[in-house]
């Protein structure tokens, strides 16, 4: 039996409506569970010593004086940990030619940024560790320091790993059509060079781990604030040379992750490694401090971009030169090549476009790792394609939506491969632009724009289409020799009263998947969604799978829901129909109950099947099948990657005297495929743009040239807060994907892909009377103040 | 310790949530870890450390403050009330079922902060507007929502109380 | 992100207090309201062997009203100031600076006393009593001095302050009918500002009588625009804006570098003067 989800008035049809996440009420009520509100008899704290230094040789620590001090109980530097955890080299087999060099859980011998975990105290408590990693006195020998990727692969520059040969971790390009002949022949080429800042995630719970290891069952267990248990469970193991059948990973509730938790830590697998050692429980919850410097940065890219157009507006070529710095080392295991690698794939990607090439080089450097952050390259390809289509429009006196409307790839063209070659199975770009305009009431705007701008009030209106990746096949990490699982499990069990219990491979970081889950299964089944828990977050009990990433919760571990839902039903109605003497065809599951298919008479509550199954076996056919749990797991295949699309507007006004840019409301229309939930898409919609407008306005990572991170605190780096903000209307477009019956792809990269383009083209249409235009994020009052041509340029162009 | 003197370790005891509890804490302990780690009340969260991120948001004297900003030997006498009093005594249940309602929280780091905060709000202001609310919570961080989600349960919040009175003892 | 240990006591009374200072030696520092010396001892920024919490020591907080000026206590805290009539009537800047620092969890919990002896450039309060010619009443050992505030700010984090010496109130003249106002840029709504300006004059047509320009976040304590003064005195609004590069020398920092600084003290200048002549 299948389900028609385009059906509106189905029987538990929850399923495409709004309903509240079952797990909310007890974190309103400070009621959840994050690993530092674990306690487990015997735990110890440690604390790292980070080395100060960009780049610095460590010729000797001494730990007298730490361990002098009461509650000191152990010091461990790199030389001590080195034998007990391996390490680790974060390359992918598919990114051809890509190197890293070892890491360590501490740096052994030589400290690599700034924050590097040099050595680690353990003490009775956090307070007491730190006071033991401050009376740790290390003889460090600065060493010179790799800052600007713009000159990382000088031949001055020194070489950070001597076996590596060069700076160089990773170069690809890609090319298609004939871009001498398009540029050759345009009407208009543009230029122009994009620098979309570094900066990092800042969840609200640091990064934290308690490591537990038995030694009497050579046993370790992980409470971890993780996105992805699975992949946690294989690299510890591998690394800590134990089977990965003797670790396991709970991850309760995670204080907001956004790709910062789903990669290897030197200082989480310090942690495991010192609780091998001391068989005991070991705790490390990042303070804000170190998470400035210990979590992984992203977006630090520089991009020149070339766009041809000919006289009717028509996009012919567009050509990339993307460079990124990742810092010492590429992040294991999904590698700190991905993000250029996605820029390659994504620039230009809501555009029929002929002639495309894209160049990334991710070279080393002596900054933070950088590594996969929300959107992972979205923001920066979307900033580049949406920045530079707006270029072309002022080249050819073109209003921008015009423009837009005659490049983007027509809603009837699909399957269309791009010219970056990536495969698109259905987008709705133009649906999307008209459903935006008539919502943000685009002409209007304009008219008020014009009005305002005769009394000296500078607005302006941006639009940016965007492509977003979602439900990743094997062919991001698999291919490439790492354990990231692409497909996932749920097993889906009906206990004696008719409840029903879902394990589910994807996790909770507070986008709603458990609530997401629970709506699945209660209609796949058939019952009232309050019967529903969901457990997730257990790498011991639930399926195996990639858990949370890339958005692959609802479109994949949803599918795999979906499919173990309908398989249980399916279990259910042939018990049903023998205990009462039907056929299965005859009978379905509504609210709970089986019912008759045609008069909808209602023939048993499922509780009371459930009493038969479990208490009185005995009055059942000896042969009957009464698996009342089902599991399924779901893998996508047809396409390598499940795109969704959307586009933003975003209306800004610009204090040409202060350079101050105030955010007047944001839009943005989604098309994320089956909406499972429309209130928890548009929470990550809106989620994700704020994040994006922090990129664009006030997150940077700010390095001085000798490495230091300059503003490695919460008050200095700016993060969104309430009062800037503004209200953001969503809307949708459903194209749903034909690989799964739920027809679901990801939303939760989506707001953050567009939301920088869209603040940036906005600004610089606010500005245009001036002649300026920034490029650079983020776009710091002083460095729109430059543009506008009032104060010299920060950056020294 | 001396009376009045200095000391290292000292006696402290706090009204917590209508309940007293007397220990003995480092001088250098702050209120949120007080709480955490000596009371056990894991609902207030340690977000910065720093006075920033506004996670460690509790009530003393009425007063929201800074949880981390506070000494643990300074609320020696005091009454603090943390999410989970609150939460017991019906005190945010209006803004609570609204969070909940609204989607107005995802992780739910922020939000026992968030909460006690808009609560101060709104019993300074039964009505505020957008804006009054937006300003009030800015020194709460939330990584997830984008904020607007907050707002809208605020005011929703905002709503539910202004009816309350007035079926309670209004003149219509 | 814990402080390393200090010792604590609570000081009854100012006696008290001050014993206890000369008993823990130089180095112990008050503890005030606490919102930036908690945040740096736990940072590790600072260090101290001891804290002496003078949150309980009375007399210390509110705001009373003798003759001319107004009194404020040290411990008086930045929601009191922004709420008490005295204030608003009186000192209307330190009315309306209160509300712009950090937010209310912080506005709880902070002091004036704590914020003037800390002495951040780019905080709000410094630049204000500077404005306001207040006079900041200190008591050591030896008892009570009085300095005007203009003397008080030495530098960065650096006060007037002798060793053993503890600020215990600010007595600002009242306003009469001199303007006073504070206009600040923020990025975000409670951050410190990239420029901010504290301006008190008395408005008389286009002439600025006995004009105060005084400046937050542009050098190592608040800085007085002399020259712009001056200027604004003769009513020459564009000479003032002119002087402001001689009065001001902002070094750059993290918001800005030194001639954005000046270009929005320029803005900001003329700002002020509008919503003073607005009033």
């Amino acid at each position: 039996m299948t389900i028609d989800l385009n059906q509106v008035d189905r029987p538990n049809s929850y399923i495409g409506k709004t309903v509240p996440r079952p797990n909310a009420r007890k974190l309103v009520e400070g009621r959840g569970q994050y690993v530092d509100d674990v306690h487990l008899p015997r735990t110890v704290h440690v604390a790292y010593l980070r080395s100060p230094y960009a780049h610095a040789r460590i010729n000797g620590i001494n730990a007298d004086a730490a361990k002098a001090i009461p509650g000191v109980l152990r010091v461990f530097t790199g030389h001590d940990l080195k034998d007990v955890c391996t390490p680790w080299v974060a390359t992918l087999d598919h990114l051809k030619g890509m190197k890293s060099a070892p890491q360590h859980a501490l740096a052994v011998d030589r400290a690599m940024w700034v924050g590097e975990p040099v050595a680690a105290v353990v003490a009775e408590s956090r307070a007491v560790a730190e006071d033991g990693a401050a009376a740790l006195e290390v003889d460090f020998e600065p060493l010179p320091v790799v800052a600007d990727m713009e000159t990382a692969l000088d031949p001055e520059t020194p070489v950070l790993h001597e076996e590596l040969g060069d700076n160089l971790t990773f170069t690809r390009t890609h090319e298609s059509g004939d871009l001498a002949d398009a540029f050759a022949s345009a009407a208009h080429v543009v230029e122009e060079t994009f620098h979309t800042g570094r900066h990092t995630g800042v969840c609200l719970e640091p990064r934290s781990i308690l490591a537990d290891f038995n030694r009497s069952e050579n046993q370790l267990t992980l409470y971890a604030a993780t996105q992805a248990p699975h992949m946690i469970q294989s690299s510890f193991a591998k690394h800590l040379d134990l089977p990965e059948g003797k670790v396991r990973v709970i991850c309760g509730d995670v204080g907001g992750s956004y790709g910062i938790k789903v990669h290897i830590y030197p200082d989480e697998m310090a942690t495991a490694a010192i609780s091998r050692v001391m068989g005991r429980p070991v705790k490390f919850i990042a303070d804000r401090l170190e998470s400035f410097t210990a979590d992984i940065h992203a977006r630090d890219h520089r991009v020149k971009a070339r766009m041809a157009v000919d006289s009717n507006g028509k996009i012919t070529a567009l050509e990339i030169d993307d460079l990124t710095g990742i810092g010492p080392y590429s992040v294991y295991p999904r590698t700190s090549a991905i993000e250029g690698n996605q820029v390659v794939n994504l620039c230009g990607g809501p555009y029929d476009l002929a002639s495309y090439k894209a160049t990334t080089t991710v070279v080393m450097q002596n900054k933070a790792p950088m590594c996969q952050y929300r959107a992972v390259g979205h923001p920066i390809a979307c900033a580049v394609t949406e920045g530079m289509v707006d270029l072309a429009a002022e080249a050819l006196g073109m209003d921008p939506v015009e423009l837009r409307r005659r490049n983007l790839v027509p809603d009837d063209a699909y399957p269309y491969t791009a010219a970056s070659g990536m495969k698109f199975e259905g987008l709705s770009h133009h649906a999307s632009l008209d459903k935006l305009l008539e919502t943000m009431g685009y002409d209007d705007l304009r008219r008020e724009q014009q009005a305002l701008r005769d009394k000296g009030v500078y607005r302006g209106i941006g639009i940016a289409s965007f492509i977003e990746l979602t439900n990743p096949s094997p062919f991001m990490y698999g291919i490439g020799g790492a354990r990231i699982s692409a497909q996932d499990g749920a097993t889906v069990r009906m206990d004696p009263d008719g409840s029903l219990v879902v394990l589910s491979g994807v996790t909770e970081q507070g986008q709603g998947t458990e609530g997401m889950l629970a709506q699945v299964v209660a209609e796949s089944v058939g019952v009232p969604m309050e019967t529903v828990k969901v457990i997730t977050g257990d790498t011991q009990t639930t399926p195996y799978g990639g858990g949370t990433w890339a958005s692959r919760g609802a479109g994949i571990g949803g599918a795999a829901a979906f499919r173990a839902g309908r398989a249980l039903r399916d279990n259910i109605i042939q018990v049903a129909a023998a205990m009462l003497q039907s056929t299965p065809d005859a009978l379905d599951i509504i609210d709970g109950a089986i019912k008759d298919r045609a008069t909808g008479e209602e023939r048993m509550p499922l509780a009371e099947l459930g009493r038969i199954v479990y208490f009185r076996g005995d009055t059942l056919p000896k042969d009957l099948d009464r698996e009342m749990v089902a599991t399924r797991h779901y893998i996508t295949s047809d396409y390598p990657f499940a795109f969704t699309n959307g586009i933003q507007a975003s209306l800004v006004e610009v204090d040409v005297e202060t350079g101050f840019v105030k955010l007047l409301k944001h839009w943005c229309v989604e098309d994320c495929g089956r909406v499972i939930n429309p209130q928890l898409v548009d929470e990550q919609i809106r989620g994700g743009i704020v994040q994006g407008l922090g990129g664009a306005l006030y997150e940077e990572c700010v390095y001085s040239e000798e490495g230091q991170l300059e503003n490695a605190n919460m008050a200095d780096y700016l993060v969104p807060m309430a009062s800037e903000m503004p209200d953001m209307v969503i809307g949708h477009v459903e194209t749903p994907t034909q690989e799964s019956e739920l027809g679901a792809k990801g939303a939760g990269e989506a707001g953050t892909a567009g939301a920088p383009a869209a603040v940036m083209n906005a600004i610089n249409d606010a500005i245009r009377p001036f002649g300026g235009r920034v490029t650079r994020m983020p776009f710091t009052p002083e460095r729109v103040l430059a543009v506008l041509g009032k104060v010299p340029d920060p950056d020294g162009r | 310790m001396s009376e009045n003197g200095f000391a290292h370790e000292v006696d402290v005891t706090v009204i917590v949530n209508g309940e007293r509890v007397s220990r003995r804490v480092d001088a250098r302990r702050h209120l949120v870890d007080f709480l955490r780690l000596d009371v056990g009340l894991t609902g207030t969260h340690t977000g910065c450390e720093h006075g920033v991120c506004g996670a460690c948001t509790v009530q003393v004297n009425g007063d929201v403050v800074r949880g981390c900003l506070m000494l643990a030997a300074q609320a020696d006498g005091a009454e603090v009330w943390t999410v989970e009093g609150l939460s017991d005594n019906g005190s945010l249940d209006a803004l609570q079922k609204a969070f909940v309602e609204r989607n107005a929280l995802q992780c739910g780091f922020c939000t026992p902060g968030m909460l006690i905060t808009a609560a101060d709000l709104l019993a300074r202001d039964a009505k505020p507007s957008r804006e009054e609310i937006r300003e009030h919570i800015s020194g709460n961080y939330c990584r997830c929502t984008g904020y607007e989600a907050i707002v809208d349960a605020v005011e929703m919040a905002a709503g539910t109380r202004a009816g309350a009175t007035q079926a309670g003892g209004g003149s219509q | 992100m814990k402080p390393a240990q200090f010792a604590y006591a609570r000081a009854k009374d100012l006696p008290h207090a001050l014993a206890l200072w000369a008993e823990a030696g130089e180095d112990a520092q008050i503890l005030a309201g606490g919102q930036s010396l908690i945040a740096g001892l736990g940072l590790r920024l600072a260090d101290t062997p001891a804290l002496i919490d003078i949150n309980h020591v009375p007399d210390l907080a509110g705001v009373t009203e003798s003759g001319d000026r107004i009194r404020i206590g040290a411990m008086t805290r930045h929601a009191e100031l922004a709420r008490n009539p005295l204030v608003a009537e009186h000192a209307p800047a330190i009315a309306e600076a209160a509300p712009l620092i950090a937010h209310p969890a912080i506005q709880a919990r902070g002091t004036i006393g704590g914020s003037l002896a800390y002495a951040d450039p780019a905080a709000e309060f410094p630049a204000c009593v500077v404005a306001l010619d207040a006079e900041l009443v200190v008591q050591g050992q030896g008892g009570e001095r009085r300095i005007p505030a203009a003397d008080f700010f030495l530098g960065l984090y650096e006060t007037a302050l002798e060793p053993f010496e503890l600020l215990t109130a600010i007595e600002i003249p009242k306003a009469g009918r001199r303007r006073q106002t504070v206009q600040e840029l923020v990025r975000r709504h409670g951050d410190y500002a990239i420029v901010g300006i504290v301006l008190a004059a008395d408005v008389q047509g286009d002439t600025l009588g006995a004009a105060k320009v005084v400046y937050f976040g542009v050098g190592d304590a608040p800085v007085v625009a002399e020259g712009a003064a001056r200027a604004l005195e003769q009513g020459d609004v564009s000479a003032a804006l002119k002087a402001l590069n001689d009065d001001l020398d902002p070094p750059g920092d993290l918001t800005g570098g030194p001639e954005t600084k000046r270009h929005l003290a320029r803005v900001i200048l003329q700002r002020a003067i509008n919503a003073l002549r607005a009033q």
